[in-house]
């Protein structure tokens, strides 16, 4: 910030024109190169979106041929969508995936609220190692250490439970790290307030605080909620039963259940994006507050 | 925060009376300490159970034979990590780890860098492109790879049907050895790039204008601008991509488990695939040996946080 102070001096030494200044900060020239390099980005990197939705509704003969047809020249089918319901119980998967994302939205708002109002606002000795200590778990790569969670839940006959989907995800590191940061900026003098007025810890916690830092809990819950629907590693293993797996597995089984029938297999893909791009659509504020949240510091 | 301003009042009117509230928490005042571990208690258990103890579970089995059906069988010391190290098959898994890492964080950040750079241009429909590129979003790794399957299948696949408009023969993407990494890594940075464009895009929104003014006026312009004053603006977004993107791609497991599972010829097999392929593929409970590896990703992974945490304080320029 220092140089900035001192960039107009510099500049004064230049003989600039004020109409190439004018020009320079607007960038008057017409940006056909900049639409050309857009367009093209636009084209490669959306057209996966594309192929993906509209394949899903191209019966067999368009779908299935060489070379490949863009368009459903024989009529859009929506059987597409029947039969990957038919192969696989994707309803019942579906319910299994909000039923996991749900528990951990809540579990990771609840224990990194908690945690994160300990490291901001109490007195707690050795605050730092705690906060350190949690925070470890971010650094912890989660398939080094899949094995015996694996036999964990093996061992407590867990295999198959929405339990063993969601328990290790009722905490995360990231969470008490965001909702630490969003605590840290709150009035201190506000709390202080609050306690002469005699509001205790919880109270305060649920009346002012949580009601005031809502749009950074939003974020971590949008983060959480798409990080657990997403799971795939997990879900692998601990589910076997097609009735208890999550969707993410069940599309990846209508591949392999029938690899001949893309357009049955991208309608599945359809159907598991919604609540995603949903999100992605409608909630990408809080996306990319929680998701920059990390980077810029 | 003006709302903030209110809130005591609106709190206040508890009829419980202060007083005694208030000599509660004296009494509390001493014991606060104790009072506030409790609070930590929720997240200590969860990491306690489900990332501690399964951590030093983890060292326990990589010294432990495992009998037929998994269970740990025995002390062999080193044995596990003596054996990775002279299989010849695992130094070609660590070698595809590293091809895989490279291809797909270099691609990612440059095209998420370009991407960036063109929109932060003020230009008309920059609304529509932002929401655009940030659909692929959208995709878990499950739905990405499927839709990438279903595109590069080489008989039937759009990917090849369009190189077949061109002239150009039908490749073999996820059957060949010489491109099935490529392939995956493909999906890969396909998933990655909206992210890379969004904290790029972030960090280039915080670039101040006066400075890019100051630049233009002191003769500098295009592609000089961009990378001798905008791209160390935003060092600290690259230097982050660089090392989250890394430990992301060195996690990597979904797209290669629906496109490729390891093969074909154990060429898309990289460190994590390898621990699930011994530990849980066809029942091979060899969970020993798999947790020598689950170490070995420990220490790769660890080894780039820490690099991470010594860099960033030093050699990344902070606007």
């Amino acid at each position: 910030m220092a140089t900035l102070t001192s960039t107009p001096g510099l500049a004064a030494g230049r003989p600039a024109s004020p109409t190439r200044r004018r020009r320079g900060a607007r960038d008057g020239r017409t940006p056909v190169g900049t639409y050309v390099l857009l367009g093209l980005l636009f084209v490669v990197l959306l057209f996966p979106v594309y192929y993906g939705i509209i394949g899903s509704f191209m019966s067999p003969s368009d779908i299935n041929t060489f070379p490949a047809k863009l368009w459903p020249t024989s009529g859009f089918v929506a059987e597409n969508y029947a039969n990957a319901l038919d192969v696989i119980p994707l309803l019942r998967q579906y319910l299994n995936s909000l039923a996991v994302a749900v528990l951990v939205v809540l579990g990771q708002l609840l224990t990194s609220v908690l945690a994160a109002y300990a490291l901001v606002f109490l007195r707690l000795r050795g605050k730092r190692f705690w906060f350190a200590l949690l925070l470890s778990t971010m650094m912890i790569p989660w398939e080094a250490i899949i094995i015996p969670n694996y036999l964990a839940m093996a061992q407590l006959g867990l295999i198959n439970t929405i339990a063993a989907l969601a328990l290790p995800y009722l905490a995360a590191g990231f969470g008490v790290f965001l909702v630490r940061q969003a605590f840290l900026t709150f009035p201190m003098e506000l709390r202080d307030a609050a306690r002469v007025d005699g509001v205790g810890n919880l109270g305060f916690l649920w009346r002012i605080l949580v009601p005031l830092t809502r749009p950074t809990l939003a974020a971590l819950g949008v983060w959480s909620f798409l990080s657990a629907w997403n799971m795939y590693f997990w879900p692998l293993l601990i589910t076997q039963a097609p009735e208890n797996q999550t969707i993410q597995i069940g599309i990846a089984q209508l591949q392999s259940v029938d690899a001949n029938d893309p357009g049955m297999v991208l309608a599945g893909v359809v159907l598991a994006l919604l609540p995603t791009l949903a999100l992605v659509l409608f909630g990408q504020r809080f996306i990319v507050r929680g998701l920059t949240a990390g980077s810029s510091r | 925060m003006s709302t903030a301003v209110r809130t005591p009042e609106d709190v206040s009117p508890d009829p419980t009376g202060p007083t005694e509230d208030r000599s509660g928490r004296r009494r509390a005042h001493g014991r606060e300490s104790w009072g506030a571990f409790a609070y930590l208690i929720p997240a200590l258990v969860v990491f306690g159970a489900f990332f501690f103890f399964p951590l030093a579970r983890s060292f326990y089995l990589s010294f432990q034979r495992s009998d037929l059906f998994g269970r740990p069988s025995g002390f062999v010391g080193f044995e596990h990590y003596a054996d990775l190290f002279t299989d010849a098959g695992f130094g070609k898994t660590l070698l595809v780890t590293f091809g895989f890492v490279l291809l797909t964080v270099i691609p990612s950040m440059l095209i998420g860098l370009v991407l960036a750079l063109l929109l932060s241009n003020r230009i008309r429909g920059l609304k529509f492109f932002r929401t655009a590129f940030a659909l692929p979003f959208a995709f878990s790794v499950a739905t990405a790879a499927v839709v990438f399957g279903v595109m590069l299948n080489p008989a039937t696949g759009v990917v090849n049907g369009l190189l077949s408009y061109l002239g150009a023969g039908p490749v073999g993407w996820l059957t060949e050895p010489s491109t099935a990494l490529l392939s995956v890594a493909i999906t890969s940075v396909w998933m990655q790039v909206g992210y890379n464009l969004l904290v790029l895009s972030a960090g280039l929104g915080a670039v101040p204008d006066d400075v890019l003014e100051a630049a233009r006026l002191d003769g500098a312009s295009g592609l000089r601008l961009q990378t001798g004053v905008v791209l160390p603006l935003i060092s600290p977004q690259l230097f982050f991509l660089a090392v989250t993107g890394t430990v992301q791609a060195l996690q990597s497991f979904g797209q290669i488990h629906i496109l490729t599972r390891g093969g074909p010829d154990r060429s898309t097999q990289t460190l994590v695939y390898s621990i699930y392929d011994v530990a849980f593929a066809n029942n091979n409970s060899n969970f020993g040996a798999g947790s020598a590896q689950a170490i070995v990703l420990l220490v790769v992974v660890l080894a780039i946080t820490a690099f991470q945490f010594g860099f960033l304080e030093r050699k990344v320029f902070y606007a």
